[in-house]
């Protein structure tokens, strides 16, 4: 094969993958565009994105606004409060050395293989008995622990932060809480933002937990606002049309997320598989 | 690594770094597991047909419950049916685009990148939705497919399933291994290059060896994602009636919770953890056996 068609090729099977990736966003975003639950097809007809945005936004009192705000209450805190804490200690795991050290390693690798999942009833049995289920916390609270992340972490502060580095900063007369402050999180910031961006999409995405915790529609994220009205489609037709321009506008916040942060996720995503 | 004489002199630091996520980890990893194990171990007596509920102690009776309960068994082989078919699949196609982007041979490689990573932004929920519609036959553009083919029957709703975890997927599990495949220094490929190797040589001989260890990764993760299948096929219950409420192992814990069962639930919980823990790490194990660092 000559270069020419090799490079054709390969060029083709990246457009053909393009369209099967873009093609569902493009039509959700063209669907909901359009006059409620009406054919669906690929292109524009009836132009009317403001009038549904109208009509989403003000159903049931204003109910998807107050579910996209609770999500971004649940993750940016939960993301930013739980890479914290998963640095400070892959940090001290790849820095010091102290009795149990492996042990505790091996714990939380551990819970990088128990499914998250399989935590959720348990959790709701427990936040039952102190009478917390069914509140912001139970759903917030246990999104902070990301185990995953620790591992990240203790890896990229192997790599990124020098021993003498830390050194010359004890002669200094630095602490070492102030030293982790002031120069390790500076060079852990790039892998920082990728543990960020997983524990953000990892929280955002989360179903089971606010399933089975919260009864009340107030507290709900936008995944399960959209799958109750999904669910209630066929009692109330006029959800067909909403759920297509709610769940198009529940996705703006991540593609924000995702476009703003590519020069990290693009640089730091393989780095977990690298010894 | 600090010397080993630093270790004393740092415990109070050390404390500081590890106590917060430590104690969060505790609250809600450990504890929820033991209080799972516990419940499990109960079950709930009445005095008389209609007298108040108690707890007792019921050994393993709920674990003899889930071993004869057949539909979680079906369960658990559709979803390893499923894992069987879809992982591999998607993982290969995320092999051939991340080598692609790689090869050289492709313009533009920002742009698909970013295009193929995009629906990895798409929540499980949302995704599902999404193709759902697409699925229906009065709803999709694709008519000329979807009134002919039933993607929502009973036949083929599973891999109607599998298309959005891999929709959603093969752009992240891509970029996992393409980093890998950026990492490896190119004077290995200039070597091998004027050794007469062509794309496919080097792509099977040098590229895919040495980006094993990201593969494993991602291998490992996907095997927990696909024992875990929850929001996906949830969502499907209200496109398709061939997913029943017990459809996924993940959904039958979830029925029997909202009986509520919450003793026989949470055996479920136990075994299906301790199920996706033993085959997570036997394929690690597996891997590390045959030589894959």
């Amino acid at each position: 094969m000559s270069v020419l068609s090799r490079r054709a090729a390969a060029m083709l099977v990246m457009a053909v993958c393009t369209v099967y990736f873009l093609t569902p966003l493009w039509w959700l975003f063209v669907g909901s565009t359009k006059p409620g639950g009406r054919g669906v097809g690929l292109w524009f007809d009836h132009f009317q994105l403001g009038t549904n945005l109208h009509a989403v936004l003000t159903y049931q009192d204003g109910i998807f606004l107050r579910w996209l705000v609770n999500s971004i209450g649940y993750t940016v805190g939960a993301a930013a409060i739980g890479t914290l804490l998963a640095a400070m200690c892959g940090y001290a795991l790849a820095k010091y050395r102290f009795p149990g050290r492996e042990t505790l390693f091996n714990i939380v690798l551990g819970g990088v293989l128990v499914p998250a999942t399989a935590l959720a009833l348990p959790l709701f049995l427990l936040f039952s008995k102190a009478h917390a289920a069914n509140t912001y916390w139970a759903v917030f609270l246990p999104s902070l622990v990301n185990p995953f992340g620790v591992y990240l972490a203790r890896i990229y502060a192997a790599s990124s932060v020098p021993d003498e580095l830390l050194e010359a900063a004890r002669i200094d007369g630095s602490g070492e809480v102030r030293s982790f402050f002031t120069v390790s999180v500076r060079l852990m910031a790039p892998a920082l933002v990728t543990i960020f961006l997983f524990h953000f999409v990892a929280v955002w995405n989360n179903f089971l937990l606010p399933l089975i915790m919260l009864g009340n529609q107030k507290l709900f994220p936008v995944t399960l606002g959209l799958y109750t009205w999904n669910s209630q489609v066929d009692q109330r037709p006029e959800l067909r049309g909403l759920v297509l321009v709610g769940a198009c506008l529940s996705l703006a916040p991540m593609l924000i997320a995702f476009l703003s942060l590519q020069r990290f996720w693009r640089s730091g995503l393989g780095a977990g598989s690298l010894k | 690594m600090s010397g080993s004489r630093s270790g004393s002199r740092h415990l109070g630091a050390v404390g500081f770094f590890i106590t917060p996520f430590v104690a969060l980890f505790a609250l809600f990893y450990l504890v929820p597991i033991g209080y799972a194990v516990v419940q499990s171990l109960y079950q709930v007596k009445r005095t008389g047909t209609f007298g108040p509920a108690h707890d007792v102690f019921g050994g393993l009776v709920q674990y003899r419950r889930v071993f004869s309960d057949s539909p979680f068994w079906h369960s658990v082989e559709r979803v390893l049916l499923f894992g069987i078919v879809q992982v591999p699949v998607m993982l290969g196609v995320a092999l051939i685009l991340a080598l692609l982007l790689d090869s050289g041979l492709v313009r533009g490689k920002r742009f698909f990148r970013l295009a193929f990573f995009l629906p990895y932004a798409v929540p499980g929920v949302v995704a599902a939705i999404m193709w759902g519609y697409l699925y229906s036959p009065n709803l999709s553009p694709f008519t000329a497919l979807t009134a002919h083919v039933h993607l929502l029957g009973a036949d083929l709703v599973l891999w109607s399933i599998a298309n959005v975890v891999t929709w959603v997927y093969v752009g992240y599990n891509m970029l996992i291994i393409y980093a890998a495949l950026l990492a490896i220094p190119t004077e290995i490929y200039e070597a091998a290059r004027i050794d007469g190797a062509g794309y496919f040589r080097i792509a099977w001989s040098i590229k895919i060896p040495m980006v094993m260890p990201a593969i494993v990764l991602t291998t490992v993760f996907s095997i927990i994602g696909t024992l875990q299948l929850l929001a996906e096929p949830q969502v499907f219950r209200s496109f398709s009636t061939a997913v029943s409420s017990t459809y996924t192992p993940n959904l039958t814990v979830y029925a029997t919770s909202s009986v509520p069962n919450f003793h026989l639930a949470a055996a479920f919980s136990v075994v299906l953890a301790l199920a996706t823990f033993v085959l997570s790490f036997s394929f690690l194990k597996f891997t590390q056996r045959r030589g894959v660092q």
